[in-house]
């Protein structure tokens, strides 16, 4: 247990990994389903922490990883046109659509600005009329009620150069492709906490019914996590299936009711691809009828693209939870941060890089090919 | 980006009719729509995503967190320079006109 003195409270850690200890009988998976857990965790190494037989599943909740290469492809071409300036937030930069990406477009000479909030890209466009503003809008729940006012407010403002590019995808029909595959052995769910904070809990109690899953609303920080697998592993081996919220700090279950309201009149439910997943019925959002004028798809007609996907690369059985990253042949050899082949080695919160961060000298396939070079 | 920051709220003012406000995250003050929490008052503490307070939290619990995300490195990655972040990363030099500092 080298790793709990790294923790904010050393001595509540090792009472909740005891607790863990003490509660499993029995080998349960369960899956975090935010890409910021997946940080934490093995940033951390509390999957290593946990009996032999618990394990932690990584699942899709990193954004950026699961943004389809298609509207990655629409970004980078509307980012390429003259007259547009082109924003995102940062995490984006790197993320390769076929075969560039939108730093390599601004080294280019394209107008790429990283702004810190939506607004910030609205604001751009009242003091640029005469340019088109776009911003790349994607993300999950939490992301989407901030994107959502700002095109309520580029209508309300009479705004006519800015428009979102929207790629929203929504957590719960998510958890019900995962629990609907075949190959699935995820057993309870951690659920995101933030999208909770939206949101609230009312989505999950009838998905951990009709799954008999447990599904236990947690926060992102080492002790959140470990207090949400005591909790989950409890339910597990009682054989209960319930929601319980254990961050009850940042997550009512009602959620943020404004900003609910404000995503029902903006946005309205759609399929969605997801990258190296596919598609999941009715799992994202786009802009609805009424905001359509400010919907960067329909100003920009890049409706249609060929995208290109590396053959190599196993990102979607990674954030399905099928595979780990290292057992990918690519990972950390073919596949680093310097030179990704997919999303989830370029975001933070995308497990491969958090792997390649965190893991990779004690990952076999990586560490042996002498592939762990400096600089990265 | 999925990473909600906690801060403080320093200040109310609304702008085109806007709830806007300004909020302190350790030190780092940011321009943050408070439209979402129309009750919210100055001096608490509330949970901010990409620029807009999504929920309130209590004022022990946001200390904590932030410390802890201070000392990750969180907040830098959050606020920092992005341009700078990605140029590290793709072993490159940064695109010009992204100085850290500079309009971007």
């Amino acid at each position: 247990m080298k790793y709990l003195d790294e923790f904010s409270d050393p001595e509540l850690a090792k009472h909740l990994v005891g607790q863990i200890h003490a509660t499993a009988t029995k080998p349960w998976s369960m899956m975090e389903v935010c890409g910021g857990q997946t940080h934490t965790i093995v940033r951390h190494g509390i999957d290593q922490l946990l009996p032999d037989g618990v394990q932690m599943i990584h699942g899709p909740g990193c954004p950026v990883c699961v943004t389809p290469l298609e509207i990655i492809d629409k970004a980078l071409e509307i980012a390429s046109q003259p007259g547009v300036i082109f924003c995102s937030f940062g995490d984006m930069l790197r993320v390769p659509g076929s075969g560039r990406d939108l730093f390599r477009i601004k080294s280019e000479g394209g107008d790429v600005r990283v702004v810190y909030s939506p607004l910030d890209a609205l604001r751009l466009a009242q003091e640029n009329p005469d340019r088109q503003v776009v911003f790349f809008g994607i993300g999950f729940e939490t992301t989407a009620p901030p994107n959502a006012m700002t095109v309520y407010q580029a209508k309300k403002l009479g705004i006519p150069n800015f428009s979102l590019l929207v790629s929203h995808v929504r957590v719960p029909p998510a958890i019900e492709a995962i629990m609907q595959s075949p190959d699935c052995r995820v057993q309870g769910f951690l659920a995101a906490g933030h999208v909770c904070s939206v949101m609230g809990t009312a989505e999950y109690p009838e998905l951990a019914d009709r799954y008999r899953v447990p599904i236990v609303v947690t926060g992102f920080e080492p002790l959140d996590i470990l207090a949400g697998i005591l909790r989950t592993v409890t339910q597990l081996e009682r054989g209960e299936h319930v929601v319980e919220n254990a961050y009850q700090r940042a997550v009512r279950d009602e959620g943020n009711p404004a900003a609910k309201a404000m995503l029902e009149d903006v946005f309205e439910t759609t399929d969605r691809s997801w990258r190296g997943i596919g598609m999941i019925p009715r799992s994202g959002w786009r802009l609805s009828e009424r905001y359509r004028e400010w919907d960067a798809e329909y100003r920009f007609q890049v409706r249609d693209i060929a995208t290109e996907e590396s053959t190599i690369c196993r990102s979607g059985e990674v954030l399905q939870g099928q595979i780990k990253p290292h057992e990918c042949a690519a990972f950390g050899t073919l596949c680093t941060p310097r030179n990704p082949l997919g999303a989830t080695m370029v975001s933070s919160e995308g497990a491969c890089a958090a792997y390649y961060l965190y893991r990779r000298l004690q990952t076999p396939a990586a560490a042996g090919t002498g592939a762990v070079s400096s600089g990265d | 980006m999925c990473l909600a920051v906690p801060g403080r709220v320093v200040e109310i003012r609304e702008e085109d009719g806007t709830r806007m406000g300004k909020v302190d995250f350790g030190g780092v003050i940011k321009d943050v729509c408070l439209a979402y929490l129309p009750d919210l008052q100055e001096g608490e503490y509330t949970i901010v995503h990409v620029g807009f307070a999504l929920q309130r939290l209590d004022e022990e619990s946001a200390r904590q967190s932030l410390e802890l995300y201070r000392k990750l490195g969180a907040l830098e990655e959050e606020f920092g320079d992005q341009w700078g972040l990605a140029a590290q990363q793709a072993g490159e030099r940064r695109p010009p006109g992204t100085e850290w500092g500079a309009a971007q």
